[in-house]
């Protein structure tokens, strides 16, 4: 079990644990060694230590992220913490695992990251589809307040903790760390300027901190059992596990929690069996929709946040979308595009105007009716949507699959305004 | 009108906040449960309980894709539409559906039953093709199991 600290102690079943089997697993042992006894800002140091880095997509050193939360006196309050379970980048189904299966994980995840930053509020924020999800959630987040892990004087601190189950109502955009805050405040899910940053001016223009699923459910291990022991677990020099899954046309699609630095080749064929009978690998979308391609003699490569930038992509989710030969790559682009097109929030001009643009030219060249010069204006999007010239990610990360994509599958491209049609259709 | 149930729901999810309007989505969601839709006389009384404008509202409601404005059949079906499931037949499966309720994503058969509509990534990759029915997930989608699932949902409304 120790190897696998997030999923191991789960029910083959996918049945919830129980709070009680949670703590006979040892569960809440770490709140109970660290609230009140440890200072907060020692657990900080502790995450910091670690090298946990955000399993978001961004990879973001949490510690670094907690340490510009204003402390003691200086903080204005309440301070925030809001857990992301706003699940939605095409590909990923982690978070989801995580939350309907070991529902009181993510809850002490949440109370020892709160601690850690002086919290005195909380909320999960899940997307509104994962109803299962919601209600574990709602169930574990109730036992824990009964069993006095949540409320008023924690473990007999002083300190307390509310927790608030909040539920979306769809929106890629409120995953996106400003639009969740403003999704959450009762606005619309568009992105905010940074400075100021949440840390400092985040829900209601209070110190906030917002944390992904998996990575708050590193906490309690981490905290149990030490930075050096969770450093130890990877293949690399961030610290931890790392939950990967495969989709597409492999053996068995599915999600595994192993040592962060585990590389795709092991992935692909050791977990999701390799490809099905009768297609062939063709490129992959490591870490979720947007991710830049990456090809057949990549496979070797570790999924790790560091060896995947070098590599020219990222490692995002960690949750990979396989292509197969006989998936037409022009119509995938397409779909993929499509969802960026209509999951803008349309705040900011490139991303509202561009990906529409983007959608027609892809959806020109896949029904034959593409011409070459549809190509450059594809490849002058990358650059017009790139970073720096939007609020958020949305765009820069639409042009990902398609900046890579355009290079890779040139001559699928060309066939498709070659033969004025579809090669797979 | 607001109910007395609906409006002690709603004063107990704003609560939750430190402003009233963070509970609009939650108030909106409380409407639909019961309603199956928002009107624009909902709209209305939700910005009544929570001391913001219609226009605030309604900009909510029509931002967010699982408030309906529009009247919905008694099941709604939500196909997802990314990249998983399209790799693995989701144009295949959303011609069935539509074929065996003679309707188009975004459309209510005529007797009320289903309304159709598409979801992004429904966060089971795994089990693609996937799809919602009334909030439950179904996967592993092929033509049979769709029909069976079309006749034991047209079942639920003898109950």
């Amino acid at each position: 079990m120790n190897d696998r600290p997030l999923t191991g102690r789960m029910h083959p079943d996918r049945t919830p644990l129980s709070l009680r089997e949670y703590e006979q697993a040892g569960g809440y042992q770490a709140v109970r060694q660290a609230v009140g006894r440890i200072a907060p800002v020692e657990v900080m140091n502790l995450v910091k230590e670690s090298n946990l880095r955000g399993r978001g997509g961004a990879g973001f050193p949490t510690g670094v992220k907690w340490s510009f939360v204003p402390r003691g006196a200086q903080a204005r309050r309440p301070v925030y913490l809001i857990a992301n379970a706003d699940e939605m980048e095409p590909g990923a189904f982690k978070d989801r695992r995580l939350l309907e299966g070991d529902p009181h994980q993510i809850i002490e995840g949440v109370i020892l990251a709160s601690y850690a930053i002086e919290a005195d509020i909380a909320y999960i924020f899940l997307r509104g589809e994962y109803t299962l999800a919601a209600r574990r959630v709602r169930q574990a987040v109730a036992e824990a307040y009964q069993a006095g892990w949540l409320g008023k004087n924690i473990c007999g601190s002083g300190w307390g903790l509310e927790l608030h189950l909040h539920t979306g109502a769809g929106r890629y955009m409120c995953g996106e760390e400003t639009g969740l805050i403003n999704s959450l405040e009762g606005r619309r899910a568009t992105p905010r300027n940074k400075p100021p940053f949440p840390q400092l001016s985040g829900l209601f223009g209070r110190p906030t901190v917002v944390q992904n699923v998996e990575t708050l459910c590193n906490l309690p291990h981490l905290v149990t059992h030490g930075a050096a022991w969770f450093k130890e677990l990877s293949r690399c020099k961030d610290g931890g596990t790392k939950i990967y899954g495969v989709s597409g046309k492999v053996k068995r699609p599915g999600a595994w929690e192993l040592p962060m630095g585990t590389p795709i080749r092991e992935i692909l064929e050791d977990r999701a069996g390799g490809m099905r009978d009768g297609v062939h690998l063709r490129a992959i979308l490591p870490g979720g929709a947007s991710t830049e391609f990456v090809t057949v003699d990549q496979i070797n490569m570790q999924m790790d946040f560091d060896t995947c930038q070098a590599a020219g992509t990222r490692l995002g989710t960690g949750m990979m979308i396989v292509l197969d030969d006989q998936t037409c790559p022009v119509g995938m682009m397409l779909n993929l595009e499509r969802f960026f097109a209509q999951e803008s929030c349309g705040w900011c001009t490139p991303c509202r105007e561009g990906l529409p643009w983007i959608v027609q030219s892809l959806a020109a060249i896949e029904a034959g009716r593409g011409e070459p010069a549809d190509l450059d204006i594809l490849e002058m999007h990358t650059r017009l949507l790139g970073p720096g010239l939007t609020y958020c990610a949305l765009a820069p990360g639409a042009m990902e699959p398609l900046h890579s994509g355009l290079k890779i599958f040139r001559d699928d491209f060309e066939r498709h305004l070659r033969e004025g049609r579809c090669p797979w259709s | 009108m607001l109910n007395a149930e609906e409006k002690q729901l709603i004063e107990q999810a704003v609560r939750h906040y430190e402003h009233p309007r963070a509970a609009c989505l939650e108030a909106l969601k409380i409407v639909q449960e019961r309603r199956g839709w928002v009107s624009d006389d909902d709209v209305r009384d939700v910005a009544d309980a929570l001391a913001m404008s219609p226009a605030e509202v309604d900009s909510l409601a029509t931002f967010y894709s699982l408030i309906f404005r529009r009247p919905v059949g008694r099941h709604v079906i939500l196909v997802c539409d990314s990249v998983s499931c399209w790799i693995m037949g989701y144009e295949r499966i959303v011609q069935h559906i539509s074929e065996r309720l003679g309707v188009g994503l975004g459309e209510t058969t005529p007797d009320g039953e289903f309304t159709l509509l598409p979801v992004v990534c429904l966060g089971a990759c795994d089990r693609a093709p996937a799809m919602m029915i009334d909030g439950d997930l179904h996967g592993d989608l092929t033509e049979e199991v769709i029909d069976q699932l079309l006749v034991t949902y047209r079942g639920k409304k003898m109950e």
